[in-house]
């Protein structure tokens, strides 16, 4: 067997299997063929979330419309922070769904190697498959939840006295999840590429995330971090996309395109280097997770 | 194209021993400083060969070692070994589940693997959203399972239950789903690891006979890992045997059934020492052998096995010899001493006869203990010598697998 013969050489293989990978080899193609797996693993998502349970999807309502009247009582009222003038209650609703689709896409992203890894190790299927699917899967949550965010923020559009100025930037709010979306899947991913052998990153990110939301404009505006604090929350990516949101329906502080911009900037940057590295790790993972 | 399915070449696992720990980070990091120098990297020089029963001295060891074999278009390859020789590795790196550390594999055609049926089977979901679902994972389109839905339940035999979630099934069901499924793909090269293990002796056979169908019938190629030597035999016409990580035979299926019984490489009945050299004593060799015969190459369960050990006595402190035997398991068996029998100086020849149709059939490893008369051991060697018990009378394809117990003794019945 040791005589290889050089004639097939030539021979044009449907796959190689080697001990090294180029960085750069993303099997973009193969996701493509993949693309019936992304879509049953969404449904089995979906059905398998709500199995047993009696509330079924009322179940998506029911924890922002809760965070939303805590954060209304222990930040607005007992505290006293302002909110630029918005009626509360959709000044919190927004800022939670918006970081809860955030916080829970790079969450599930991030243990995504670990929570299947009896799947990755018995068959192959393009890994990226996994991550997207959660980040798409988190997507389908924020659209109901955010259908409900329309629903709130109509009545309160009906009501005498308060002060609502949507601006034309509404017609940007996919463009901003999208944009999430690229992030959350981006940060995911670079710590899912980490936890598979060091597990420390996961208990990082599990109480990092929490912090994290004091660094962006949830449960205060923007508008009330001044000086060099101002500076240091302009650098988080999510700021710009948060405040955008904001502005879009409730036309008060500014929609900047810097931040959005910058936000666009560090996401697809991010995203490509976390591509590359999953792309990478995936190859071994399971000799280290 | 050529009429070459499959071609592995020089491929090797390297494995990481132990535990992940801040050491190993410390390890990753001299890795990876290598690397950047551009040099080999420094762990892959200490590996160490893939012996599963020897304590291992470094850290890494190689899981397998230069496989080279290719297999051509239809044909059947049937990869047999010990627990622990590296087969399930060889599968994994064949499905991509992992990377080889070095070599490379070259695949023509679409491979789907079984390495377990069931893979992505998500218990809250119904048996008809799981067939999707698994067959999705295994690489097949909506279109083509649905085209090939009624003919998988049918083969499942579980159309009642079909609506119901699969945490509701039996452990049988679970697996007559699964593999229906896996059985329906439509893949050039085809790679099977045990899956017969489960589900009643009839679902074995609708298996076998499925698999029968999709390497003789179609034209498949079919990877074929087995225990069951009476399976691989029917299923496939070329053998692979990998004893530690390494290539030891390959060739036509019999032949490499029949190496593989007689042990391989790694099962001497006869064994000479020059190793256990102590003042006092000094063993000559250990012999396995039936009676009238110098050499077995097989052992027969339905003879007599004799244990013949040569030895030198060099000291009237020493005692007797005890000897432990482990399965291939490793769990221990028996032990046996040579109590009732005076050594002398000089050279000594002790047997122990183990009676017909007592020793289960399988690999047995002995150990040996050389007692003082003050109840000290005097020397221990761990593993001496091997030796493969085979079956004796029955036929291969009767019996689907091997009575459980470490030994089977014949009882007297009235």
């Amino acid at each position: 067997m040791s005589a290889r013969s050089d004639k097939y050489n030539t021979d044009s293989w449907d796959l190689v299997i080697a001990s090294s990978s180029s960085w750069w080899n993303i099997p973009f193609k193969e996701i493509w063929r993949y693309r019936d797996l992304l879509w049953i693993l969404l449904k089995r998502d979906y059905k398998a979330s709500f199995r047993q349970t009696i509330l079924g999807p009322i179940w998506f309502f029911i924890q922002p419309i809760f965070t939303t009247l805590i954060y209304t009582v222990v930040f607005n009222r007992v505290a006293k922070l302002g909110t630029d003038g918005m009626p509360p209650i959709l000044f919190y609703l927004s800022g939670v769904i918006l970081w809860n689709y955030f916080s829970t896409s790079i969450t599930s992203t991030s243990s995504a190697f670990i929570s299947n890894a009896n799947i990755f190790g018995k068959v192959y299927f393009p890994r990226l498959i996994i991550p997207i699917s959660i980040v798409l899967s988190n997507m389908m949550k924020l659209m109901v939840q955010f259908s409900f965010f329309v629903v709130v923020f109509l009545y309160y559009l009906q009501q005498k006295g308060v002060e609502l100025h949507p601006t034309w930037h509404i017609m940007l709010f996919p463009f901003l999840f999208l944009l999430m979306g690229v992030l959350g899947l981006a940060v995911g991913m670079l710590i899912s590429t980490f936890t598979t052998k060091y597990r420390d990153f996961q208990y990082l990110i599990s109480f990092g995330i929490q912090l994290l939301m004091y660094a962006t404009p949830i449960v205060y505006p923007s508008s009330m971090v001044k000086g060099v604090w101002h500076d240091i929350l302009v650098l988080n990516p999510m700021t710009g996309i948060v405040e955008g949101f904001r502005y879009s329906f409730f036309g008060s502080g500014s929609f900047q395109w810097g931040m959005i911009g910058y936000s666009l900037v560090f996401s697809l940057l991010l995203l490509a280097v976390s591509v590359v590295l999953f792309n990478k790790v995936e190859k071994k993972f399971m000799d280290t997770v | 194209m050529s009429d070459v399915a499959l071609k592995i070449e020089d491929v090797s696992k390297l494995y990481r021993l132990g535990l992940v720990s801040t050491g190993t980070f410390i390890h990753d990091f001299q890795r990876w400083m290598h690397r950047l120098q551009g040099k080999e990297d420094p762990f892959m020089k200490v590996g160490q060969v893939n012996d599963r029963t020897k304590k291992a001295e470094g850290d890494f060891v190689w899981a397998l070692k230069d496989i080279d074999f290719e297999v051509k278009k239809g044909e059947t390859l049937g990869i047999i070994g010990r627990n622990g020789a590296g087969k399930s590795t060889l599968l994994k790196l064949l499905s991509r589940v992992t990377q080889p550390t070095t070599g490379s594999i070259k695949v023509n055609g679409r491979i789907a693997s079984l390495l377990e049926v069931g893979t992505g089977f998500h218990p809250e979901l119904t048996g008809r959203d799981n067939i999707y679902l698994n067959g999705a994972i295994l690489g097949m389109r909506r279109a083509e399972i649905k085209q090939k839905f009624d003919e998988i339940v049918a083969f499942s035999g579980v159309e009642r239950y079909i609506d119901t979630p699969v945490k509701r099934y039996s452990s049988g069901m679970y697996v007559r789903l699964a593999f229906a499924v896996a059985a329906h793909l439509e893949s050039e090269i085809l790679i099977i690891d045990e899956v017969l293990a489960v589900g009643d002796a009839d679902f074995q056979r609708k298996c076998l006979g499925k698999m029968d169908q999709v390497a003789k019938g179609e034209g498949r190629t079919v990877l074929f890992v087995s225990h069951n030597m009476a399976a691989v035999k029917s299923l496939c016409s070329k053998g692979l045997v990998i004893e530690h990580g390494m290539n030891a035979f390959q060739g036509d299926v019999s032949q490499s059934v029949s190496y593989y019984l007689k042990g391989g490489s790694d099962v001497q009945h006869f064994r000479s020492f020059d190793f256990v050299n102590h003042p006092q004593f000094s063993l000559t060799s250990i012999n396995v052998h039936h009676l009238q015969e110098e050499r077995s190459e097989i052992l027969d369960e339905n003879k007599d096995i004799h244990f013949t050990v040569q030895c030198e006595v060099r000291s009237l402190d020493i005692s007797h010899l005890t000897f432990h035997l482990y399965d291939e398991t490793g769990e221990p068996v028996f032990s046996f001493a040579s109590t009732q029998l005076p050594l002398h100086l000089g050279q000594n020849s002790l047997t122990c006869v183990f009676p017909a149709l007592f020793l289960q059939t399988g690999t047995f490893y002995a150990s040996l203990y050389v007692v003082t008369k003050d109840n000290k051991c005097l020397i221990i060697e761990k593993d001496i010598i091997s030796f493969l018990v085979s079956d004796g009378g029955r036929d291969f394809g009767s019996y689907m697998g091997r009575e459980p117990g470490m030994i089977r003794p014949i009882f007297n019945w009235y």
